[in-house]
């Protein structure tokens, strides 16, 4: 997995509640066996008309937003299905941030074993950014070493993380590499408790 | 005797492998179950690291997202096929058991884990599915994964997680006739909302939870996910213990007596503490109609769909206006007034048994309303064929209802089992999110004798009127 530190870039704002991981990534493309490639599905049926063309009343299909690396949307993002496919549509399109006031529990897990930064602040300020980023370019920075961000117009503010998932996405762990140090815990567990 | 502890304590603490200051704990998984959809990726993960499945015992898969449920040995789509095919060469390469297309023990993975008695009280239980909340039914801490953590499983048989912050449902009082498990969880859904589950175990207490039947409880735990909570259960009882008696994965004779009193053991405490708690009383709920995009979005069947203008949130306004507008419903438009196109009576909410013998119920001697395409999909093999030897087949057949083969179906609609753009479906499944049974089809969620009665009635209808006018 690649490390991430520091990451700066274009905010694209989806000011939607409750963002499912069916809309991020719809089940028709859920019968694929590979990992890569599910960034052309992402938001499928919101960017894309039933004949494959654009769909011009959905912003992502704005030309505005087209390197944004930091996904901004509203609460209990990413709910729904366990899916690894949406945090992998997400990473794939070429976002590395995603901001939300809050997150599902198991898509908010995904992130992190996928290099991606999923970040909560405060309504007010999400919905600062959401309001900015509607009409023109916002670019935001994001420390993760030091857990703060600042936006090219002034806010700044500093966000929560737990150490381990800190170090996970500075480090670029492999999980099970980590967990297969404590592989004598584990045999010892299964001798006394679980044969 | 130490402090009083929860249920999710108990099980918790006999977990733990590893912990340390600061840092999520290491603990053990029972029982892995593993399907076709979230699972090629951690397979191969496995083969690119010269990895090994750490115990292929504990590990059970199924197909079941994917699968036909009419001429399910001829499958059309080549992508699908892959997938079944994969499953099938990663549990012969690494030695797990599968229950396969052709296999009688073929289900929806929470239905035949239960039924088969893999699913048991005390047991940590994981699979890369959101609803394997269903198996905290039993007193199983049992909860979704993404597909990295089923690579890390099969791997480790462990995770690393945070000890779980607990919230307890306390629901007392007595549910009405005609009111179900299924109109209890989507109640408590819709007073609590989508999110106030997040971050929680939630434990389901009181008189109206201990009444409820195995299958019941499977109902209400299984849509915990749908409120937030990656595990929702239920303190194993005396319904416990009856129900898992006999099952073929459970210990016979003495040893089951004395695993029985283990599992009696785990209820929590008199007297232990939550993190948080809220209440609902079970007298006050009736049959629930979904009008919307997300399961909160919930009222009785007598009830109107909201009118966004009287909301002083402008972000509110916005979200009810858009799942109306995605639903085509009217501010304040009477639920009972809203036809419908297709039920589906099935998924891995509401398709056990006794699901479906409520649902015969209310449809025998009956008819599918004209221009209403109606579906029962059994939960497993063998519920189809419990239901068959019952004669629920024939009631349903008769009275124009499609009968089907077992599969996860139209509840996410992976196979071809679709609802059009634009269609009306009264679903017994668990989301009613956009494009969830097909692209632009719209969801209601109901128990499975709401959707049986809107079936004949071509419409939404009270199922407690209903059985009075057809004498029911």
């Amino acid at each position: 997995m690649e490390p991430i530190k520091q990451h700066t870039g274009l905010i694209y704002p989806l000011d939607r509640s409750n963002v499912d991981t069916d809309q991020i990534i719809p089940k028709q493309f859920l019968k694929r066996i590979e990992r890569q490639g599910f960034g052309q599905f992402l938001f499928y049926n919101w960017r894309f008309n039933d004949d494959g063309s654009k769909r011009d009343d959905f912003s992502l299909n704005n030309p505005m937003y087209k390197d944004a690396t930091v996904l901004v949307g509203g609460e209990n993002f990413g709910c729904g299905s366990s899916r690894e496919h949406a945090p992998w549509a997400i990473q794939d399109f070429g976002f590395k941030v995603v901001i939300a006031t809050s997150f599902a529990d198991i898509f908010y897990n995904n992130c992190f074993k996928n290099g991606i930064l999923p970040i909560m602040l405060p309504r007010h300020e999400v919905n600062h950014l959401l309001e900015r980023a509607k009409d023109e370019k916002v670019t935001l920075s994001v420390d993760l070493v030091n857990q703060q961000i600042k936006s090219d117009h002034g806010l700044v503010s500093a966000f929560d993380i737990q150490p381990y998932h800190k170090d996970m996405l500075l480090n670029g762990w492999d999980e099970i590499s980590v967990t297969l140090n404590y592989a004598d815990a584990i045999d010892q567990y299964e001798t006394e408790k679980a044969k | 005797m130490g402090r009083p502890k929860t249920i999710v304590e108990k099980i918790w603490d006999q977990h733990v492998i590893h912990q340390e200051e600061g840092k999520p704990e290491l603990i053990y998984i029972d029982l892995h179950l593993v399907h076709e959809v979230t699972s090629p990726q951690a397979f191969e993960g496995l083969r690119m690291k010269n990895r090994k499945v750490r115990r292929p015992d504990r590990t059970y898969a199924t197909m079941d997202h994917n699968v036909p449920t009419l001429h399910r040995h001829i499958i059309k789509d080549q992508i699908s096929k892959k997938q079944m095919d994969t499953l099938k060469e990663n549990c012969d390469e690494f030695g797990i058991r599968l229950a396969d297309i052709n296999h009688p023990d073929q289900g929806i993975v929470h239905i035949i884990g239960p039924q088969l008695g893999l699913t048991q009280p005390g047991k940590t239980i994981v699979c890369g599915d959101s609803h394997t909340s269903t198996h905290g039914a039993f007193g199983a801490l049992a909860f979704g994964i993404g597909t990295s953590e089923v690579e890390h499983v099969l791997a480790t048989q462990s995770l690393w997680q945070a000890t779980p912050k607990t919230l307890k449902v306390n629901v007392d009082g007595e549910l009405g006739t005609g009111v179900t498990a299924k109109d209890l969880i989507l109640a408590i859904i819709a007073k609590f909302g989508v999110r106030f589950g997040t971050g929680y175990v939630v434990e389901y207490t009181g008189e109206a939870i201990r009444k409820l039947s195995m299958e019941e409880r499977m109902t209400i735990c299984n849509m915990s996910i749908e409120a937030g909570a990656r595990a929702g259960l239920i303190s194993p009882d005396e319904t416990t213990v009856e129900y898992l008696r006999g099952k073929r994965h459970v210990p016979k004779g003495e040893e089951f007596e004395a695993v029985a009193q283990e599992w009696l053991s785990l209820a929590t405490d008199p007297g232990a503490e939550y993190d948080a708690a809220v209440e609902i009383n079970a007298s006050e709920i009736e049959p629930q109609v979904t009008w919307g995009t997300n399961p909160s979005q919930c009222v009785p069947v007598g009830a109107a769909t909201p009118d966004p203008s009287v909301l002083e949130d402008a972000q509110e306004q916005d979200s009810i206006q858009r799942a109306l507008d995605y639903m085509g419903l009217e501010p304040n438009q009477d639920i009972q007034s809203i036809p419908i196109e297709h039920v589906f009576i099935g998924s891995c909410t509401n398709s056990r048994i006794s699901d479906l013998r409520k649902a015969a119920e209310i449809v025998k001697g009956g008819k599918v309303h004209e221009g209403v395409r109606a579906m029962v999909v059994p939960g497993s093999f063998s519920v189809k064929q419990q239901a068959e030897a019952e004669g629920l087949d024939t009631i349903f057949l008769t009275a124009g209802f499609e009968w089907r083969e077992a599969g996860c179906s139209m509840c996410l609609a992976m196979n071809d089992d679709i609802v059009p753009p634009g269609e009306r479906c009264a679903s017994t499944s668990n989301r009613n999110f956009e494009g969830r049974q097909g692209n632009g089809a719209r969801t209601h969620l109901v128990s499975p004798e709401m959707a049986a009665a809107a079936a004949l009635e071509g419409s939404f209808v009270d199922v407690r009127k209903f059985g009075a006018t057809v004498g029911g």
